[in-house]
């Protein structure tokens, strides 16, 4: 695969998408392939963090005492400008069809992006 | 061809001292002593997964611990679909001669084999471990998700959605194996706790202990037959994050497949078995299945066309949300329930017509969808 760049997931302030060369489609899920045309080795992009909200929920019963600690989190699902869709927490009071942008915040030990509205 | 002979459920809620495997054998004896068969008249099984017990060959665990040296054994997991899912193999099996009689059978002590925090969070693993885990989502989040965006494009309301969690409870009221047995209001509903907005306690479906099986057979046995005459499956993604539009669910495509398969139409149904982990699920696959408008299940719910003795009448045992939910057997009781109505041995709950019905299972986050026809022969 063609570089690989640090993101959140590996506790890095960014969030990275492939980019298929062959069919230009755009994944979140990392792989070693475009899971659209089966092309190999789809370019690692960093996406600016500009989105609009897709979903919400209000996160009010945890699991973990680590999450527990965080009560009440919202979980949001974004559509990133750059054209694919991705989960993360967002502000408690985002809605559906609210421009955002994402920072990064820590959740029970990690960082993990965190949507605010754009002003 | 094949035909469900035989069918056992057990009562859900809490059994105290009972593992996976004393719920499987007790529903696994019901359902064979239902279709009059012995137990070595069985040469085939296929069960589900307990998240209580995990093993990688539950079957054969299963068949050992039983008594049976069945001819072909294995397990199937495919979430809450995993009962349709099976049943759908066994019909195949059947209907190719692999098998004459497929034992299906599905049960955990998922109530008291381990606490309520670690239940939840072994189904939030159906997450994404990388990109979805680590924010810390539930399963109701998940389906909270589905609903907020469900509600946004179709104009659902909080009310609408507790509707459903009424209609299972009054029906669950009316069956002694029930978990759940105290009526509850729409009221009731909007005051319960918030778990994942917009879903509250009573949107969603409890956990529980309990097991369910039935028998599927190349022939009749008996007076009352009642045929599979079609099924399909679709599966669109895993995770939430992955799934398609709301337009583009696998539940239409699954009914879509099973119809033309089956050539049975949504007309022709009498009776309706749907998946429902929570009220939103339940509001969104009947409109995806065609039994309600975009947007108008919550006014049939109103209407009473659901009820007992409405024009559909729908998981007369309460479903998930009331009967409740052990896992792999939370939905296999859907069609326990279908075919005591097709057979006519429902009791207080028995409807008037149960001639051909239509059941539905999703696993995941709408994620597998298995949609079946079945149909009472004489």
């Amino acid at each position: 695969m063609s570089g690989k760049l640090a993101d959140w997931t590996t506790g890095a302030e960014s969030i990275v998408y492939q980019s298929c060369a062959a069919c230009g489609a755009a994944q979140y899920f990392r792989r070693s392939f475009c899971a659209v045309c089966g092309a190999p080795d789809p370019q690692e992009k960093r996406a600016s963090g500009a989105g609009t909200v897709y979903a919400t929920s209000l996160v009010c019963r945890a699991a973990t005492p680590e999450t527990r600690a965080h009560v009440p989190y919202n979980i949001v699902l974004v559509d990133i400008a750059e054209g694919f869709r991705m989960m993360a927490h967002g502000e408690n009071d985002l809605a559906i069809g609210d421009k955002v942008n994402a920072r990064f915040a820590q959740f029970a030990g990690r960082l993990v992006p965190y949507f605010q509205k754009v002003k | 061809m094949s035909f469900i002979t035989g069918v056992g459920l057990t009562s859900f809620g809490k059994h105290e001292g009972s593992s996976s495997l004393d719920l499987m054998s007790k529903a696994a004896q019901l359902a064979i002593s239902d279709a009059g068969l012995q137990r070595s008249e069985i040469d085939g099984i296929l069960c589900g997964y307990s998240t209580v017990s995990p093993h990688i060959m539950l079957a054969t665990v299963f068949a050992e611990h039983f008594g049976i040296r069945p001819s072909y054994a294995h397990a199937v997991q495919v979430g809450g679909a995993t009962g349709l899912a099976m049943t759908m193999l066994a019909h195949h099996l059947v209907d190719a001669g692999v098998a004459k009689h497929v034992l299906v059978v599905g049960g955990e002590n998922r109530l008291t084999g381990q606490s309520r925090d670690a239940s939840i969070q072994a189904l939030a693993q159906v997450g994404h471990p990388d990109y979805e885990v680590p924010l810390g989502p539930t399963i109701p989040a998940y389906y909270g998700l589905v609903a907020s965006r469900y509600m946004h494009e179709y104009g659902l309301t909080e009310e609408d959605l507790a509707e459903f969690a009424v209609l299972m409870r009054r029906h669950a009221l009316t069956h002694p194996g029930a978990q759940f047995h105290d009526p509850i209001t729409i009221a009731d509903v909007m005051a319960s706790k918030p778990v994942a907005k917009p879903l509250k306690l009573l949107d969603c479906c409890p956990v529980s202990d309990g097991g369910a099986a039935f028998v599927i057979s190349r022939e009749r046995i008996g007076d009352a037959g009642v045929r599979i005459r079609g099924c399909a499956q679709a599966h669109t993604h895993q995770h939430v994050t992955a799934a398609p539009a709301l337009s583009e669910l696998g539940a239409q495509i699954a009914i879509a497949k099973a119809k033309t398969v089956s050539g049975v139409a949504i007309s022709d149904v009498r009776y309706a078995a749907v998946y429902d982990s929570f009220t939103i699920t339940l509001a969104m696959l009947l409109e995806d299945l065609g039994l309600a408008k975009r947007g108008e299940a919550a006014a049939r719910v109103r209407a009473g066309y659901f009820n007992q003795d409405g024009e559909m009448p729908l998981n007369t045992h309460g479903g998930l949300l009331s009967y409740g939910h052990c896992g792999v057997g939370g939905a296999m009781a859907h069609l326990v329930e279908t075919h005591l109505q097709m057979t006519e041995r429902a009791g207080n709950r028995q409807v008037r017509d149960a001639s051909v019905a239509l059941l539905h299972g999703d696993g995941g986050v709408l994620s597998s969808h298995v949609s079946m026809f079945l149909e009472r022969v004489r």
